[in-house]
């Protein structure tokens, strides 16, 4: 059974479309990053799989309706909105016992372990600590709690490049055990790329890339070419196109790698070149044409 | 597996996030019993004066006055405490986003309502029924170390303070006015749970529209009535004989009576409808 199956999933606001009829799987053990600009549907696509929102379509998650069913689906999902939610009058203990108190599947033992490794005390408030410590704690609340599917909603905004790199080596090494489920959203795109196992695109509401990282590294190829190649590799039809120190960087959806290679240098485009080649106002004309 | 006891857990939060509900009514009897101490030196006279059948001076009182202001001030500030409470219970965790952190654990927004009323309805009786039968204590304890030191009539001063009768007639009273107060309550967490900012406005708006509407129209008070009613009706619908209400005797605890008050199921109606609709606009509740 798929973790997450949406079929036809709309969400209509007043005056606009947030998501428009998205199929979409997530199966077990799988990390997924859930891409896309400001207003894509992203954040609707997130409330509605943890029962924030109602809406159109079929949705299962754990094979529950989320709306119908909430709070029986979060003994088994958790998620962090993002940084800023932990209520700032709480105690470091009170937020340990609370969620001992309500949640049937949290391991204090396992919290305390990994607040002691961080410089957080236990008799402070919320408000007191430091954005990072309180992603921290809220990690380490959640990471102690034995959940079947995480969703992470820009987790790191805010945090400096310490705290956000921490925060993905904990998620990996201390929580990630190949049979758990993560759905992550982010802007800082560069820094989950290695993490993830499978990347979504999603814009103006529709699914515009659902790939493994596998599939997406054959299929999209960046070459670096001289000024003298750049007319040869324009007839391979490539989504992007930009201008660095005077060589031309290309980034090909599908392209024949070995005749690419005659061009110039080809690797795999990072996944910012790649949602910039693909959701960008240029590339939206030369993939119609 | 944890055993879990959602309820529970989150009527202790509440008590965490606010302090007030019982900080506050403990600074008011600090206060009290200050100025019950500093009067005490007063305490022999007055009882040989009453031993002695000499009228006390206007406005000072029986011997169990300063009891039963003791229990009117926690009555007083704990009133102010809830109706605080209850306008901020489903608003400020919608202001300050912690809604999302509250919503991504398994309690349902019926166990939420439900202990957010519950702080008022029950939670704040408890509270002021200690604070102030301790209170009480207190002072009977430091009335007795008096009165004994300086040979006053301990044994007329223990008849005529009927502390075991104030003590059955205090949660009876508490219990009929937190029946009667549904209603109220189950408004104000309403209006905190639907308006956007500025919940006390809301909260008295529209009643003081209703008002003056009905004066303008009319030229009558019903809605005033009904509003002064609901605010302070409790405990006289729980002590108020042939127009009394003093706390006498035991045989004031007529529950019949009251119990046959269509007011009192009215306002248990609308009461629940009120939390009824804070469930469901909690589960649609986003932060604000």
């Amino acid at each position: 059974m798929a973790v997450i199956e949406a079929r036809r999933l709309r969400k209509a606001y007043k005056s606009t479309l947030a998501l428009d009829a998205i199929d979409l799987t997530v199966e077990a053990g799988r990390i997924v990053g859930l891409i896309g600009p400001n207003g894509a549907g992203k954040s609707t696509a997130l409330q509605a799989i943890l029962g924030l929102m109602p809406f159109e379509g079929e949705l299962k998650v754990l094979g529950r309706d989320p709306w119908n069913a909430r709070d029986a689906l979060m003994a088994e999902v958790c998620f962090i909105a993002d940084v800023a939610v932990m209520p700032r009058w709480m105690r470091v203990w009170q937020a340990l016992d609370y969620v001992e108190g309500v949640h049937p599947r949290f391991d204090r033992a396992k919290a305390e372990g990994f607040l002691a490794k961080t410089e957080i005390k236990r008799t402070s408030r919320v408000r007191e600590l430091s954005k990072g410590m309180v992603a921290q704690l809220h990690l380490a609340l959640v990471m102690a709690i034995d959940a079947k599917l995480l969703v992470l909603d820009e987790p790191t905004l805010g945090l400096d490049l310490l705290y956000r790199k921490a925060f993905y080596d904990s998620l990996l090494n201390d929580y990630f055990d190949g049979e758990r489920t993560i759905l992550v959203t982010t802007h800082q795109v560069e820094e989950i790329q290695h993490i993830l196992t499978d990347v979504v695109f999603i814009n103006h509401g529709r699914i515009v890339l659902d790939s493994t990282m596998e599939a997406f590294e054959d299929r999209y190829a960046e070459l670096m070419a001289g000024p003298d190649q750049a007319a040869t590799a324009r007839t391979f039809n490539p989504i992007h196109e930009r201008q660095v120190f005077g060589r031309s960087i290309f980034v090909f959806d599908g392209a024949d790698r070995a005749r690419l290679a005659e061009l110039g240098e080809v690797r795999t485009p990072s996944l910012a070149d790649v949602f910039v080649a693909v959701m960008g106002p240029v590339s939206g004309q030369e993939r119609a044409a | 597996m944890n055993k879990v006891r959602p309820f529970y857990w989150s009527v202790r939060r509440e008590l965490w996030e606010n302090p007030a509900l019982w900080v506050a009514p403990l600074a008011v009897e600090a206060v009290v019993l200050v100025g019950f101490l500093i009067s005490s030196h007063h305490l022999p006279r007055a009882v040989a004066n009453a031993a002695a059948g000499i009228k006390a001076a206007k406005g000072s009182g029986t011997l169990e006055t300063p009891y039963a202001m003791a229990a009117a001030a926690v009555f007083m500030i704990s009133f102010f405490v809830a109706i605080f409470y209850a306008l901020g219970a489903l608003h400020n965790e919608r202001r300050d986003r912690s809604l999302l952190f509250w919503k991504s654990l398994p309690v349902s927004d019926r166990t939420v309502v439900l202990s957010k009323a519950a702080i008022p309805l029950l939670v704040q009786p408890v509270i002021i029924l200690v604070i102030a039968v301790a209170t009480q204590l207190i002072m009977l304890l430091w009335s007795t170390i008096v009165l004994a030191v300086s040979g006053g009539d301990l044994g007329y001063y223990y008849s005529h303070v009927h502390l075991p009768l104030i003590w059955m007639m205090l949660p009876y009273g508490l219990a009929v006015n937190a029946l009667w107060d549904v209603p109220f309550y189950g408004w104000l967490i309403l209006v905190s749970a639907w308006a956007r900012k500025a919940t006390f406005v809301w909260a008295i708006g529209p009643w003081l529209a209703l008002m003056a509407f009905e004066w303008m129209a009319f030229q009558t008070f019903h809605v005033r009535d009904l509003l002064s009613s609901r605010l302070f009706g409790g405990y006289q619908l729980a002590y108020t004989i042939d127009g009394k209400t003093t706390i006498d005797t035991l045989s004031q605890v007529t529950p019949m009576r009251w119990l046959a008050n269509p007011g009192l199921w009215i306002g248990l109606v609308v009461g629940t409808a009120c939390f009824a609709a804070c469930i469901h606009l909690r589960r649609r509740n986003d932060p604000i």
